[in-house]
């Protein structure tokens, strides 16, 4: 629809025309605010929290052990240098017997929710699949935080 | 040609003062839109519809995705 807005612009005669050609799914994805009768509606990334734990790629098992530990999750988020996420290990999957990397021992490829999901929409999606976290990452896929099931309860 | 703007590019633009057209249609317009955005669906963008805007400043269109 934009790109058709756009060339009939200027045919109207606009001599500077710009096609925000993501649109507003990117915009709401992004946690930005938006006027109108739903604005205030409740979205998942309102209840995301950042304190999830992270690692690199290349750090060393031992040390992702460490970081999960004292994790409320019971995982560790793989991050790239510009915070793409990667991965996710696991606090059951680290016998103490393993070693290696994160990108070794890593479940690549995690799934996400988008920012601007609904909450009862979430919930659903969580108990579907029996989950107690969902993770929330931007449109480029960077980590934005991790909500918890417990945190969608319905306050009804 | 228009030209195709992404998120950064899009912010400067407003920053700017750049004018901002949603072309959905008004119950999704309504729904929620983009701060200062003013709403003229594409089945309607006509002279008469856009008189308001000014030709000679920047003007954003978007509408919901890629598709």
């Amino acid at each position: 629809m934009s790109p058709r807005a756009a060339c009939r612009l200027e045919t109207l005669g606009f001599q500077h025309v710009y096609d925000y050609v993501p649109g507003k799914s990117d915009w709401l994805a992004r946690g930005l605010p938006t006027e109108g009768e739903q604005a205030d509606r409740p979205r998942v990334g309102h209840l995301a929290r950042k304190d999830v734990a992270t690692c690199r790629l290349g750090d060393r098992v031992e040390h992702v052990r460490e970081v999960i530990k004292p994790s409320p999750y019971g995982f560790c988020l793989v991050l790239a240098e510009g915070g793409a996420l990667l991965g996710r290990v696991r606090w059951s999957t680290l016998d103490d017997e393993l070693t290696g990397t994160a990108e070794d021992v890593m479940t690549p490829g995690p799934s996400t929710v988008r920012y601007d999901l609904s909450v009862p929409e979430l919930r659903a999606r969580l108990d579907k699949r029996e989950l107690k976290t969902a993770i929330v990452t931007t449109p480029e896929g960077d980590l934005f935080g991790v909500v918890r099931r417990r945190d969608l309860e319905d306050p009804g | 040609m228009p030209a195709r703007i992404e998120i950064d590019q899009l912010r400067d633009l407003l920053d700017s003062g750049a004018q901002l057209v949603e072309v959905l249609p008004p119950a999704e317009y309504g729904e929620e839109h983009l701060p200062g955005a003013i709403n003229i669906p594409l089945k309607q963008l006509e002279a008469d519809t856009t008189s308001l805007l000014d030709q000679r400043n920047p003007v954003v269109v978007y509408c919901w995705d890629y598709l």
